[in-house]
């Protein structure tokens, strides 16, 4: 490992005011950024929520998921499935089951024009898939190298599954062309400035709440857990609930940060919430720093705009360096960007 | 039998077998303890003294034979249930929470109420504050309450890990090698502070450290193979032929 | 009903021959070093474009037979390579060695596209391999008896070398108890490197067989190597006789419940049984003893 003492040394002083000089940069972004720029900040502030949870289980919990894009994709979907039959005319169906031959919306879809069960499913059906998941294995005290496996294989089969229903999912291109959400214009003036304030409140909020969680017992428990599972247990304490509803909460906020995403990129489709969409979003804490929730939103806005900066002229290029840039981080930098200011992180 | 006799017995192990495919780490093994007894088992390397603590604290479970525990027959329940009765273990290896600090591990450990949902929280009660801070003070660690455990040298984690267990307020204690890796003085010290329990506590005492052990001046137990061999005052164990026998060839 | 029940009985023997094949080297190496290498599927692919490379010299049957020691020969290297450079350091890290080792497979992927298309190669199978058999009014393709064979042979071998071999007791005396094994004088780093080595080789070998089955492209093992990790999952700790039966099993299921259902929802049965079975067994078919403690 390089010597980063130095480095660390110098930036110690700042590492207090971080989490400040970002909230004051995400205030001043709508009165400095152009209209396009903004949005992609509200897309990599939207990831940035998806980081915070991996900050929690992986961090503070060490729980290692390849398949946050499912929890990401739940949100995201139920979001777009809203916007696609709010939209519609009574009677009516999305184009694209149309051209799949599909003659009535399927069942499951009619409640998803209701606004409140759209926000109650977007929080609530990841955090419940994500709390019985995880308490199917960590009840049978499965876990580490396996658990990563199985969530590995989850994102597969979840990606597999919405690209083979095409006639309800929308398949392979996923679903886009959204015109309004909750009853406002997406094109409307104001309303995409206001859609990143709401992004920007609910990453404060996320971190916030994550921030008074790590601090309180049960983050003490949690990482007690991480570091000595049966030392938990021969204290008296079960460490399964706590893994349990850590892991539920980081599904939260995937499927938050998916919602979101979704609302500012315009689309959601397989290729955002899949095998590889999943382990990137892994990279990006690894990149900003497992143990620091600062950091994990820096991580996540770096790597994106870096990968936006790259992949659109050197595609290849890309691989290549997110490649390099996971076999770096984890054998020098393991504690991240955020390694680079001292402290203990965990 | 009178009522008084039955109502001391704390614990009993009875007659606990552990079988490792084919290999018996404990043989049909019987020990009772009664309510403030302090017992110490020795034994040669592999007579089964760190199985007889896996099973009563349900990290093992045996093949035959029952644990009673207060009158309840605990072996098939949960590690964390059995706890939560009142039994609580020292590991061998120092076993503290290493990025915790020193006083957050004893916080845990005190904890009345181990139910996860009571604990998004970061108070302590008054209750559980005084049994920290009583835990540290016993100890001598009350200066390094606030470092991470982990920085701790070995001597002070076996003594945090002691502090740990006595913060639990469990009833029986399971102390598997207290001293390990401690010099003279510093088990000299941990003999004194199992001493000054008296019989607020019941202590099972697993070592094989001879000088220890008398200091703790308790009736001793002697295993062999997984079985009962001998039981006596540390003079008397000393001096039978039996377990000088069996020792032969061991570190004593 | 029942020609498509035997026809998928096959199918499926077929399925857990290369579940086995790619599943072997992973189960190895977990017993011994606790880490999962994520860049074994890319050992697929290599096995497979060296079986392309090889028959563009050497085309016709003899080109299939020299295929299989070329790519064995060439995985074990990578294999080797990986191990020594990566997962040698991060051995006390199995969480991290699985993302460092992601960037591996991200890199390999990449590389083999830059080099040989996105598209694919596609390998001639000679012409004893392209016919098939009919047996009870069931189609049992040449290609993938061979492969059946090849997975039996491998397992047999492999049975052999560890029962039999000085090498194989080795592994065996690491794989029980590493810090005796390694008191005892034995050069533990090695018999990991061995060891990995000879997985990353029968991957490669089975990359031979998935060029057989179809194209070579460079996610060619991605296709199969999260089945493998489930069949790790399921197998018990580095137990070849558990890998293997839970192989056998998944294989099974995966080509059965496509009697019944589309690939995409046997792909998530597959994931439900798995998280099933883990609720009847979560030791794994075979439940490997240890004493070794852990936290």
């Amino acid at each position: 490992m390089p010597d980063l003492s130095i480095l660390s040394a110098r930036l110690d002083p700042v590492k207090p005011v971080l989490p400040w000089l970002l909230l004051a940069l995400g205030i001043a972004a709508p009165f400095a950024l152009s209209a396009y720029d903004l949005n992609l900040l509200a897309r990599f502030m939207a990831m940035g929520i998806v980081a915070l949870g991996i900050v929690l289980i992986w961090g503070h919990g060490g729980i290692l998921s390849l398949g946050q894009g499912v929890f990401f994709g739940l949100g995201g979907y139920a979001i777009a499935m809203h916007m696609k039959v709010a939209d519609l005319p009574a009677g009516e169906i999305p184009d694209f089951m149309l051209w799949s031959g599909r003659e009535s919306l399927p069942l499951w879809w009619t409640p998803f024009a209701s606004p409140i069960f759209t926000i109650l499913a977007i929080l609530l059906v990841p955090a419940l898939l994500g709390a019985l998941f995880s308490w199917a294995v960590f009840h049978r005290r499965v876990g580490g190298t396996y658990f990563a496996l199985i969530t590995q294989a989850m994102a597969l089969a979840f990606a597999t599954l919405i690209i083979s229903r095409q006639d309800v999912t929308g398949g392979f291109n996923g679903l886009t062309d959204f015109y309004s959400v909750f009853g406002f214009g997406l094109s409307s003036p104001g309303v995409p400035t206001g859609l990143y304030w709401v992004t920007l409140a609910l990453l404060c909020v996320g971190f916030i709440g994550l921030r008074w969680l790590l601090a309180s017992r049960f983050g003490m428990l949690l990482r007690a857990a991480r570091d000595g599972e049966n030392r938990v247990r021969f204290l008296g304490y079960s460490p399964t609930p706590f893994k349990v509803v850590a892991f539920a909460i980081a599904a939260m906020l995937a499927g938050v940060g998916g919602a979101l995403f979704t609302l500012h990129a315009g689309v959601v489709s397989p290729a955002l919430i899949g095998v590889v969409p999943s382990i990137e979003m892994v990279v990006w804490v690894a990149i900003g720093g497992r143990y620091s929730l600062a950091g994990a939103v820096v991580g996540a806005l770096l790597v994106n705009l870096a990968r936006d900066a790259v992949s659109s002229a050197f595609p290849e290029l890309w691989l290549y360096l997110m490649g390099a840039l996971f076999i770096f981080v984890v054998t020098l930098l393991p504690r991240g960007l955020a390694g680079l200011f001292k402290g203990k992180g965990a | 039998m009178s009522g008084s006799a039955t109502s001391d017995l704390l614990l009993s192990v009875d007659g606990v077998t552990i079988d490792y495919s084919g290999f018996k780490a404990l043989d049909g093994f019987s020990l009772t303890l009664n309510r403030g007894e302090r017992r110490v088992v020795i034994g040669p390397n592999g007579a089964g003294k760190s199985t007889l603590c896996d099973t009563i604290i349900g990290r093992v479970r045996p093949s035959e034979g029952r644990v009673i525990f207060k009158g309840e027959d605990i072996h098939r329940l949960p590690e964390q249930q059995i706890v939560a009765r009142g039994i609580c273990r020292k590991f061998q290896a120092p076993g503290v929470l290493p990025t915790l600090s020193v006083r957050d591990n004893l916080a845990l450990a005190a904890r009345k109420d181990r139910r996860w949902w009571k604990s998004f929280g970061t108070g302590i009660p008054a209750e559980e504050k005084q049994a920290v801070d009583e835990a540290l003070d016993m100890v001598a660690l009350t200066h390094r309450a606030g470092v991470e455990a982990g920085t701790l040298a070995h001597g002070e984690k076996q003594w945090l890990e002691i502090a740990m267990v006595l913060a639990t307020g469990a009833e029986l204690l399971l102390l598997d090698e207290p001293t390990a890796g401690m010099g003279p003085a510093e088990t000299s010290r941990t003999a004194e502070l199992i001493l000054s329990l008296g019989d607020s506590r019941t202590v099972l005492v697993i070592d094989h450290d001879m000088s220890f052990v008398e200091q703790l001046a308790a009736p001793v137990t002697v295993m062999h193979q997984g079985r009962f061999l001998k039981q006596g005052s540390i003079a008397e164990v000393r001096a039978d032929p039996e377990v000088a026998a069996v020792y032969l060839g061991h570190t004593a | 009903m029942d020609a498509l029940f035997l026809n998928q009985l096959f199918n499926g023997a077929s399925l857990a021959s290369l579940y086995l094949l790619a599943a072997l080297g992973l189960a190895l190496s977990f017993g011994l070093m606790r880490v999962i290498n994520m860049a074994h599927g890319e050992m697929l692919m290599l096995g497979g474009y060296l079986a392309w490379m090889t028959l563009l010299v050497v085309p016709g049957a003899a080109g299939i037979i020299l295929a299989i020691p070329v790519a064995f020969v060439g995985a074990a290297a990578m294999g080797g390579l990986i191990q020594s450079t990566l997962i040698r350091r991060l051995s006390a890290r199995p969480l991290d060695t699985l993302l460092a080792t992601w960037g591996v497979s991200l890199i390999l992927q990449q590389a083999a596209r830059d080099l040989f298309g996105a598209i694919g190669v596609e390998v001639r199978a000679p012409e004893w391999l392209a016919g098939s058999f009919t047996l009870a009014g069931v189609t049992l393709p040449s290609a993938r008896l061979f492969i059946i064979a090849i997975a039996a042979l491998v397992l047999g071998a492999l049975a052999l070398l560890l029962l039999k071999s000085r090498i194989g007791l080795l592994v065996r005396a690491v794989n029980q108890d590493r810090m005796m094994a390694s008191a005892s004088g034995i050069d533990v780093k090695l018999v990991d490197f061995a060891v990995f080595c000879l997985g990353s080789g029968i991957a490669g070998l089975a990359g031979v067989m998935l060029a057989l089955l179809g194209p070579v492209t460079p996610s060619v093992g991605q296709s199969y190597i999260i089945p493998a990790f489930l069949v790790v999952v399921m197998g018990g700790l580095g137990s070849i006789v558990g890998t293997t039966a839970s192989a056998i099993i998944l294989g099974l299921f995966a080509a059965l419940a496509q009697i019944f259902v589309d690939v995409s929802v046997a792909q998530m049965l597959l994931l439900v049984f798995v998280i099933l079975f883990i609720q009847v067994r979560p030791q794994g078919v075979i439940a490997v003893k240890s004493r070794q403690l852990d936290a």
